[in-house]
């Protein structure tokens, strides 16, 4: 162990982040599925998935600034990004992607509604409704006709983005070159197909939770079909994280022997049992039962939460294990060191259960502002008029 | 001893101009210093360290260092002799092979050595001011950088404290300060070799083990001394152009 | 031109993102620092900044200076490579912080204005004033012992010794001179008066 490194550098904040991005990027790809691809089926997710992800993005720097030294100078991540640093990349890349992809394809989406609002309510919050809507309430059929369109390329250009800003996370770990447990080509691509499972097995639950809270009926439909890409995308996941493994393994290079006892010793709860096991094996058994047998749907709906919520714990695990894992060995393949979570710090445990919970909150005033039940929406004007 | 000749000595040209030198507040009161003519490096001799910390503790004078953190420490190594019957076989090796120790980054000197088998030897470690750095290049903001004269510095005014710096260094030799919150290192006493010193740590060692080294400067004793030794940089594999360079290292340091 | 007109909206958002986006150029414009750049992606400034750091250990021209007695001494024996501070310690040591008087409201209110410069770091100057401050002479049973303490790790042809056999637990400068460690004929175990010797 060399003497600096007894200490971790990155606390539970740096596995929320990548956790954190990894949920709005696999609630994006949910969302284009209806758009772009047309998966009709999933439609009354839509506007869920878009409205997680926005709310999961708000919270997602916070973290990193919590973590900072010095908070007060991120500034200057937008100002003198360095061109060779993947981190100078993180503000560019999650403006882009807030702004220009989130906020404007909701805003598109919503308008005809915003419009709606903003004559219909009042107070205070008639007028955020009519700061929302920039001074337009233009909503003939023809401006929506365009809105449409236009919605439909930001979420063509959205895709490439969701990957870059998930991408561009794994690309943080995988090229730190002093670090093999993080250096790997495969650690971008490993992180984006994490993202999507925890993204989509995320929004499945907010689904089947606020359909429940509401009292209404799920659509089984709906949840098959995410179950289904669910499954395929977890496959393709743990492959990628299987070949990482293998090639390790076959490879055997100088750390590896550093590496084998951490993945036997410390890292064997977190790793073994609670990532590939729990997180991924079980829940992958189970998504294959329900796509090869008929099951009746009661005992589909609970075998699709049992594995949606392990998937999230698995994706959780795989995170805590790369970015808390890659810490605990010595740069020199001698000596461990250990990380114990602080409780009520500033990178501590409370901190961070609260920055889970936040995104909901979030969630919560943004539903209650921009309500995204299809039911709704596609019924409004006949009531409200 | 007559104290009215010293103080009279102390104003002697030479004297004189090491005072102002020492004491210069600002680079443009070292006025002889041209970056581009430099291009620092330090030499570390192996078979002449004795683990005696006067390095470790020099630096930490010299650079406020805070307790428990090292801009440079030396290290121990116990090669058994099991590991010299079986080099680098990784697979069956036990963990514990080579044994390495470094009390308090080696401040206080070590323990003595109990077990008298295999060999043992001292490393010195501190930052290898790499030329293709892989520290400065994960740097967001540019608040690290090669300066032009090689040397690897932080801009603490500017660093955010982000410590993926610290992730990036394969050796240990950053850390983030407690107090300041930015990341902290090695300067080579860029404060003293811009005014014609040497560093801390070499002006403190006893044996001469470290030198600091010139390239660019051909007068240097390095160029003689690397044509008539073996010298070796540490984890080449990296390829990070290290300029801290070891005379007579063991293949088992990492 | 309806289309223009059904769009409106549109140019309404990105008229806000140009907006968000000038007024990110004027303030880069400003915080940027005027050095950052001048060689490479970095405040060139702060490379004066770091050399301003003050220096503690002196080197030894400068003890030689003034020590020459000494200097022509050590250069004649076995420690003619060790450095003056790498035994005595860096010249400059710093002091022990006393009370400072506390600036007067006066003075608060100016160095709001003009910043004050920056405090002299409290360092005992005994090259400045050699007869009032005096760096502590080291105690040789710990100091010789750092280095000559016998250890496998040391270099074998390294002079070394187990300090409780070799001297019974007496200074080492009872028999040895530090600035020329060599056995002085003259100074044996019992001529006790000798001690000082090494440190005149």
């Amino acid at each position: 162990m060399y003497p600096n490194e007894v200490g971790l550098q990155w606390s539970v904040l740096i596995v929320l982040y990548p956790y954190i991005t990894g949920l709005v990027a696999g609630a994006f790809i949910l969302a284009s599925l209806v758009r772009i691809f047309r998966v009709e089926a999933i439609e009354p997710t839509y506007r869920l998935a878009l409205l997680t992800a926005l709310s999961f993005l708000l919270v997602a720097p916070l973290p990193l600034q919590l973590h900072l030294g010095h908070p007060e100078r991120s500034p200057e991540m937008y100002f003198t990004p360095h061109s060779t640093s993947a981190m100078a990349m993180f503000g560019y890349i999650y403006l882009w992607y807030l702004m220009a992809v989130l906020v404007f394809e909701i805003w598109l989406d919503y308008r005809r509604e915003i419009v709606l609002l903003s004559q219909s309510s009042k107070g205070l919050l008639r007028l955020a409704y009519k700061v929302m809507t920039l001074g337009s309430s233009n909503i003939s059929p023809r401006s929506l006709a365009i809105d449409s369109r236009v919605s439909w390329i930001v979420t063509l250009i959205g895709i490439p983005s969701a990957f870059l800003l998930h991408g561009y996370v794994g690309f943080i770990f995988g090229s730190i070159k002093a670090n093999p447990w993080w250096s790997s080509p495969l650690m971008p691509v490993v992180f984006i197909f994490s993202a999507m499972v925890s993204g989509i097995a995320g929004v499945m639950l907010l689904y089947m939770a606020t359909t429940k809270l509401r009292g209404l009926k799920i659509d089984i439909r709906c949840v098959d079909a995410i179950a289904m890409y669910l499954f395929y995308i977890f496959i393709i996941d743990f492959s990628l994280e299987m070949l990482d493994l293998v090639h390790r393994i076959y490879e055997a290079d100088e750390s590896f022997r550093s590496l084998n006892f951490l993945v036997h010793t410390q890292l064997y709860i977190p790793h073994i049992v609670i990532q590939i096991c729990l997180g991924t094996l079980t829940p992958l058994v189970l998504l294959f039962i329900t796509q090869v047998v008929k099951l009746p749907e009661i005992v589909r709906k609970r075998m699709y939460a049992v594995s949606g919520a392990l998937a999230l714990i698995g994706i959780f695990a795989m995170r805590w294990n790369v970015v808390i894992g890659g810490q605990l060995f010595s740069k020199s393949f001698l000596g461990y060191t250990t990380y114990k979570m602080a409780l009520v710090t500033k990178e501590g445990l409370l901190v961070a259960v609260f920055l889970t919970l936040l995104p909901l909150l979030f969630l919560w005033v943004l539903v209650k502002l921009l309500p995204p039940w299809p039911e709704n929406s596609a019924h409004a004007p006949a009531p409200g008029d | 001893m007559n104290l009215n000749r010293r103080q009279m000595l102390i104003l002697l040209p030479a004297a004189a101009i090491a005072w102002k030198a020492v004491l210069a507040g600002t680079p443009e009161e070292a006025p002889n210093y041209t970056m581009s003519d430099h291009w620092w490096g330090m030499l570390i001799d192996i078979p002449k360290c004795i683990g005696c910390g006067n390095c470790v503790r020099a630096c930490q004078t010299e650079n406020n260092v805070p307790d428990g953190y090292f801009r440079t420490w030396v290290e121990r190594y116990h090669v058994s002799d099991w590991e010299m019957k079986n080099p680098q076989d990784i697979m069956t090796n036990p963990l514990t092979d080579p044994q390495v120790i470094s009390p308090d980054g080696g401040k206080e000197g070590f323990p003595v050595d109990t077990d008298a088998s295999g060999k043992y030897f001292f490393v010195p470690k501190m930052c290898n001011h790499c030329a293709d750095s892989p520290c400065t290049q994960v740097c967001p903001v540019g608040a690290t950088f090669v300066a032009p004269d090689g040397v690897v510095l932080v801009d603490q005014k500017y660093c955010l404290g982000c410590a993926y710096c610290v992730q990036a260094c394969p050796y240990g030799c950053r850390y983030i300060h407690p107090e300041k919150r930015v990341a902290d290192k090695c300067t080579l006493c860029y404060h003293r070799i811009t005014k014609g010193l040497t560093t801390a740590c070499c002006e403190a060692c006893p044996t001469g083990a470290r030198q600091l080294v010139d390239l660019k400067n051909p007068k240097d004793p390095i160029h003689e001394f690397l044509k008539t030794h073996s010298v070796q940089v540490l984890k080449p594999q990296m390829a990070t152009g290290a300029k801290v360079l070891y005379n007579g290292l063991d293949g088992s340091v990492r | 031109m309806s289309v223009f007109k059904d769009a409106g909206h549109l140019f309404r958002f990105a008229g806000l993102f140009v907006l968000a986006f000038l007024i990110f150029l004027v303030v880069r414009h400003y915080v940027v620092p005027k050095s950052f750049g001048q060689y490479g992606h970095y405040r060139a400034a702060a490379l004066g900044e770091i050399a301003a750091h003050p220096a503690k250990f002196a080197g030894h021209e400068t003890c030689e200076g003034c020590h020459s007695d000494v200097a022509d001494k050590k250069s004649k024996g076995k420690h003619a490579h060790v450095n003056c501070e790498a035994c005595h310690g860096a010249l400059f040591q710093p002091l022990p912080v006393t009370g400072q008087p506390k600036p007067n409201l006066y003075e608060r209110f100016v160095a709001l204005i003009v910043p004050p410069a920056p405090p002299d770091p409290l360092l005992l100057r005994h090259a400045e004033d050699p007869t009032s401050v005096k760096p502590v002479l080291p105690d040789t049973t710990v100091l010789c012992a750092r280095c000559h303490t016998a250890s496998t790790a040391k270099p074998k042809g390294f002079p070394q010794v187990v300090p409780a056999d070799h001297s019974n637990g007496m200074p080492c400068d009872t028999c040895h001179q530090p600035h020329s460690p060599g056995m002085d004929a003259a100074a044996a175990p019992d001529a006790t008066a000798k001690a000082a010797g090494g440190v005149k």
